[in-house]
C-alpha cells in the first residue's frame, strides 16, 4: 500500500533539492569513469517527499516519451524502487540511459510545478537511482513478450531510435532484427557520448535487455552497401523497415587547414576514444593524436563532450571556441557546468577564421577573430557579427570540428523513391512514414540533429505505426512534416 | 558479454585460405558471405581482428558467391597487417564489414594501362579483369621495390596484351620506375585510352604527374586513413579538385589529374610515430610466438 506523503506543500518547499554525488573535479579530469555517481537511497528518498503530487502532474506532458513520473515518483517514496523503474519502463524501455543523458531542465523538470518558485523536483536523477537500484540489486525481469506473430520487422541502425523501435516492437510479438554497421551495437550512445558521462556497462546491459526480448542483431552489416533496403523485403521477407540511422557525417566550416595533421572532427575524434578506446593506446591499436593544447570548436553537448574528451587526454590547455554567447550554447546546462568545473576555457563571440601549419603541416595555431551580438537571426538568436581588427591567434596543436552532423547518406542514394528533404533527411509525417510504403523513419535522420529522449520518442511512435501499417490500418499520411530547419 | 562480436554481418569470419605468395604479402580466402554476394571490383572491406584491434581498410581482390567467400591480398607493413600475417587456416576475424566504396566505373576506353604499384597490383587485379571483360585491350605495368615483391604476373599476363614488370633495384624486370615503361607505351601506338594506377601514394602520383602531360585520363584508388569507413569520421577526407571528398564514400577511386596528393601524403603520415610503437610490440609478440614454438 501507498505510504501517503503527511507533509502539507509548504513543508515540502522546504525540502532543498538533493544533488547528486560527483567525482571530484580535477581527479575526474583525468579519468574516464562516470562524473555524477547520482543520489544514494537516503537522498533519493528524501527527494521523492518534495513531489507535490499534483492533480495536473504537468511534467507527464514535459517528458518526450510521457513517462508517469507522478506514480513512479510516488513508488519511489514507497521504497518500491523495482516497481518505479517498472512504471517507467512501461513508457521508456532505457530508463538507465535516459537518467543520465536527458536534458530534464528542458523537459519534465522545467514544467514541474515545484520549479516555479523552488528548484524542481530532479526527476531525471530519481529515474536513475530507480534504474541503477534495479541493476545493482538484479531486480531486472524481462517483460512477458505474447506469442511470436509471423510478421517480421527490420529496424536499420542500433542507436537509441532504433533500439527503442525495436524493444516496442518486440513487446508486440514482432520478429525484430536490428542491423549495425558499426562492429558494436549503440549508435551514438556507443561512438559519440563518452564513457564519463554513460557508463559502457550501463549500454552492454540495455543492449542485453533488448536482446532477451528475442531481437535478433547483426553487426558489420551497412543497410546500402551490404544489403539494399528493396532487398529487405524482397530476399529477407520483412514487412517493415524502420530507418534509425541518425546523424553521423560531419560537417567541416570550410575554412582554410582543415587538412592539416592535427585536425579532427568531432566525430571521428569521439569515435578513436568511444568505440575504439583509443586513450587506451597501445593496449588497444587505434591511435589518437589528442595534443597538449586544443581548441574545440562548437558550443553543442557533442562538442562539451569532445573538449572533457580532450582534458581526460592530458590536454593542459583545452579550449572551447563559440561564435555565439553562452545564452545561445545549445548544450545542457549542466554539461556546461561540469566542463568549466573540469578547467575548460570557454571563448565566447569567437569565431575561427584559419588553421595555421607547421612545415610538416602540422596544426600550429587557430586564427580567430572576437565578434559582437547583432540582429536576431532567422534562428531567433542574436546574429554573431565580427568586430573589425580583432583577428588574434590561439596557440594550439590540436583542433576538434563540433558544428554539427548531417545523415549519411548511403541508404537515401540506394533507395530508390524515398523523399529526401534539403539537409539530407528523410521526410516523414506525423506517423514517421516515408514516401515509401512500408520504411518508417525517426530520430536524427529525420530530425536532423537532436536529443536522445527525441530519438527513442520517435522509435516509440513508429513502432505504433508499423504495428498499424502491419494490421492493415491506415496510418495518416498527411501532415508530412515540414523540414526542420 | 558476446554482443560484438555474436553476429558480425550474420557469420563468424574464419579464414579458409592461406597463401604466401612474398616475404612480407599473403592471400586470404576469408568467410564473408553477404560481402561475396555483393561486392564488386573496386568495393573494399572494413576489418578488425579482436577485440582490441583498430579497423583498417582493405580493398576485395575477389569473392565466390557460392562459397561466400571474399579474397584479400594483404601485405604486412603495420601492427594490423602484421597480426593478420600470423593467423592460419581456421582461425577467425573479428569483423568484416562491407562491401564499402563505390565499385569502379568499367568503361570501354579501347587500349587501358592497367599499372600496380606493390600490393597494389591486387587491387588493381579484379579492376583489370572487368575492364578486359568490357573488351578493352590490358597494358599492364607492374612495379615494385625488388622482385620477391612483385605479385600476381601470371594472372595480369593472362588478362593483358602486354606485360611489364620494372623494379627499382632492377632484380627482375626493367630497372627504374613504373612512369618509364608509361611513356613509352603513351607514346607508342598502342593508342591509350586510360590509365588506372594503384599502389603508393608517390606513384600514384607520378603517374597521375605524365599522363595530364598526355591528357589522358587517369583514375587512382586513395588509401587514406580510415576509421568507420561509411563516412562518419571524415578521417580520410582528401582534396580533389579543390573540394573536401571522404575517400570512403565519395572514392575510394579518383581521377588522378584532381587530386591533391601532397596532401594526403602528409595527411597519412599523421600517426606514423605511434604506427611504430604499435609495430614494435606486434614484432616483440610475434618473435616470442616464435621462440616458443607456438602453433596456435
Amino acid at each position: 500500500m501507498s505510504v501517503t506523503n503527511t507533509m502539507k506543500p509548504s513543508e515540502r518547499m522546504k525540502i532543498p533539492r538533493q544533488s547528486s554525488i560527483e567525482q571530484d573535479p580535477v581527479e575526474r579530469s583525468r579519468n574516464f569513469r562516470e562524473v555524477s555517481l547520482g543520489l544514494d537511497e537516503a537522498r533519493a528518498m528524501v527527494e521523492s517527499t518534495r513531489c507535490l503530487e499534483c492533480k495536473n502532474p504537468v511534467c507527464i506532458e514535459g517528458c518526450p516519451v510521457n513517462i508517469d513520473i507522478r506514480s513512479f515518483i510516488q513508488l519511489v517514496m514507497d521504497r518500491d524502487y523495482a516497481g518505479a523503474v517498472r512504471k517507467i519502463r512501461e513508457a521508456n524501455y532505457l530508463p538507465a540511459i535516459c537518467g543520465r543523458v536527458c536534458p530534464q531542465e528542458s523537459q519534465c523538470e522545467a514544467v514541474c510545478t515545484m520549479g516555479k518558485k523552488h528548484p524542481s523536483v530532479a526527476i531525471g536523477k530519481l529515474e536513475r537511482f530507480v534504474a541503477d537500484y534495479e541493476t545493482e540489486n538484479n531486480l531486472f525481469t524481462p517483460p512477458v513478450v505474447p506469442e511470436r506473430r509471423d510478421e517480421k520487422v527490420a529496424i536499420v541502425g542500433s542507436g537509441p531510435a532504433g533500439l527503442t523501435c525495436a524493444a516496442e516492437l518486440a513487446k508486440m510479438g514482432y520478429g525484430v532484427t536490428m542491423f549495425e554497421a558499426l562492429h558494436a551495437v549503440g549508435g551514438v550512445l556507443r561512438y559519440g557520448i563518452p564513457e564519463f558521462r554513460l557508463p559502457r556497462t550501463i549500454l552492454d546491459q540495455e543492449v542485453e535487455r533488448i536482446k532477451a526480448l528475442g531481437v535478433e542483431i547483426y553487426t558489420n552489416f551497412l543497410i546500402g552497401r551490404t544489403a539494399t533496403i528493396d532487398e529487405l523485403f524482397d530476399d529477407w521477407g520483412f514487412s517493415a523497415v524502420f530507418l534509425g540511422t541518425g546523424a553521423g557525417t560531419p560537417t567541416f566550416m570550410g575554412i582554410p587547414g582543415e587538412s592539416l595533421s592535427g585536425v579532427y572532427s568531432a566525430n571521428e575524434f569521439l569515435t578513436r576514444v568511444n568505440l575504439m578506446k583509443a586513450y587506451k593506446f597501445p593496449d588497444f591499436d587505434t591511435p589518437i593524436k589528442a595534443g597538449r593544447r586544443v581548441a574545440v570548436i562548437g558550443g553543442g553537448n557533442t562538442a562539451m563532450d569532445a573538449v572533457r574528451t580532450s582534458r581526460r587526454l592530458g590536454a593542459e590547455k583545452a579550449y572551447l571556441v563559440y561564435r555565439r554567447s553562452r545564452e545561445e550554447m545549445p548544450a545542457r546546462v549542466e554539461e556546461v557546468h561540469h566542463a568549466e568545473e573540469e578547467g575548460i576555457e570557454f571563448l565566447l563571440l569567437t569565431n575561427p577564421t584559419r588553421i595555421l601549419a607547421t612545415d610538416t603541416k602540422w596544426v600550429k595555431g587557430l586564427e580567430c577573430q572576437k565578434m559582437e551580438l547583432g540582429e536576431p537571426d532567422e534562428s531567433g538568436r542574436r546574429r554573431p557579427v565580427p568586430i573589425k581588427g580583432s583577428e588574434f591567434i590561439l596557440d594550439v596543436e590540436t583542433v576538434i570540428e563540433a558544428i554539427g552532423q548531417k545523415p549519411n547518406p548511403i541508404i537515401q542514394a540506394t533507395t530508390p523513391g524515398l523523399d529526401v528533404g534539403k539537409r539530407g533527411t528523410v521526410v516523414t509525417n506525423d506517423a514517421l512514414a516515408t514516401s515509401r510504403e512500408g520504411i518508417f523513419a525517426g530520430g536524427d535522420l529525420a530530425r536532423g540533429g537532436a536529443t536522445v529522449i527525441l530519438a527513442m520518442r520517435d522509435g516509440k511512435v513508429a513502432a505504433q505505426s508499423i504495428h498499424e501499417y502491419i494490421s492493415g490500418k491506415p496510418v495518416n499520411k498527411e501532415q508530412v512534416r515540414a523540414e526542420a530547419v | 558479454m558476446n554482443y560484438e562480436l555474436s553476429r558480425s554481418g550474420g557469420h563468424v569470419h574464419t579464414i579458409i585460405e592461406k597463401e604466401v605468395l612474398s616475404p612480407t604479402i599473403t592471400r586470404y580466402v576469408i568467410e564473408a558471405p553477404f560481402v561475396a554476394r555483393k561486392r564488386l571490383p573496386g568495393n573494399f572491406v572494413i576489418i578488425r581482428l579482436d577485440e582490441t584491434g583498430e579497423r583498417i581498410p582493405l580493398t576485395i581482390v575477389d569473392g565466390d558467391k557460392e562459397r561466400g567467400t571474399i579474397t584479400l591480398i594483404v601485405q604486412a607493413i603495420g601492427k594490423t597487417t602484421r597480426a593478420l600475417s600470423l593467423k592460419n587456416v581456421g582461425d577467425t576475424i573479428a569483423d568484416v564489414a562491407g562491401p564499402l566504396g563505390n565499385p569502379t566505373p568499367i568503361e570501354y576506353h579501347g587500349a587501358v594501362a592497367c599499372i600496380g604499384g606493390g600490393v597494389g597490383t591486387a587491387e588493381l587485379f579484379p579492376i583489370t579483369q572487368a575492364l578486359q571483360k568490357a573488351g578493352n585491350t590490358i597494358y599492364t605495368i607492374i612495379g615494385a621495390r625488388s622482385k620477391d615483391l612483385i605479385i600476381l604476373e601470371k594472372e595480369m599476363g593472362a588478362i593483358s596484351r602486354d606485360l611489364y614488370v620494372t623494379t627499382d633495384d632492377g632484380s627482375y624486370g626493367r630497372k627504374g620506375i613504373v612512369t618509364d615503361q608509361l611513356r613509352d607505351l603513351l607514346t607508342s601506338s598502342a593508342g591509350i585510352g586510360a590509365v588506372y594506377a594503384i599502389g603508393p601514394l608517390p606513384m600514384m602520383k607520378a603517374v597521375s604527374n605524365l599522363t595530364r602531360e598526355f591528357g589522358v585520363k587517369t583514375l587512382v584508388s586513395l588509401n587514406a586513413i580510415m576509421v568507420d569507413g561509411t563516412g562518419m569520421c571524415g578521417g580520410c577526407r582528401v582534396t580533389v579538385d579543390g573540394k573536401m571528398k571522404f575517400a570512403c564514400v565519395d572514392g575510394p577511386e579518383f581521377d588522378g589529374h584532381s587530386v591533391d596528393f601532397d596532401e594526403i601524403i602528409m595527411r597519412n603520415r599523421t600517426y606514423v610515430d605511434l604506427e611504430r610503437v604499435s609495430n614494435e610490440r606486434c614484432q616483440s609478440h610475434a618473435a616470442l610466438q616464435t621462440e616458443g614454438g607456438s602453433t596456435r
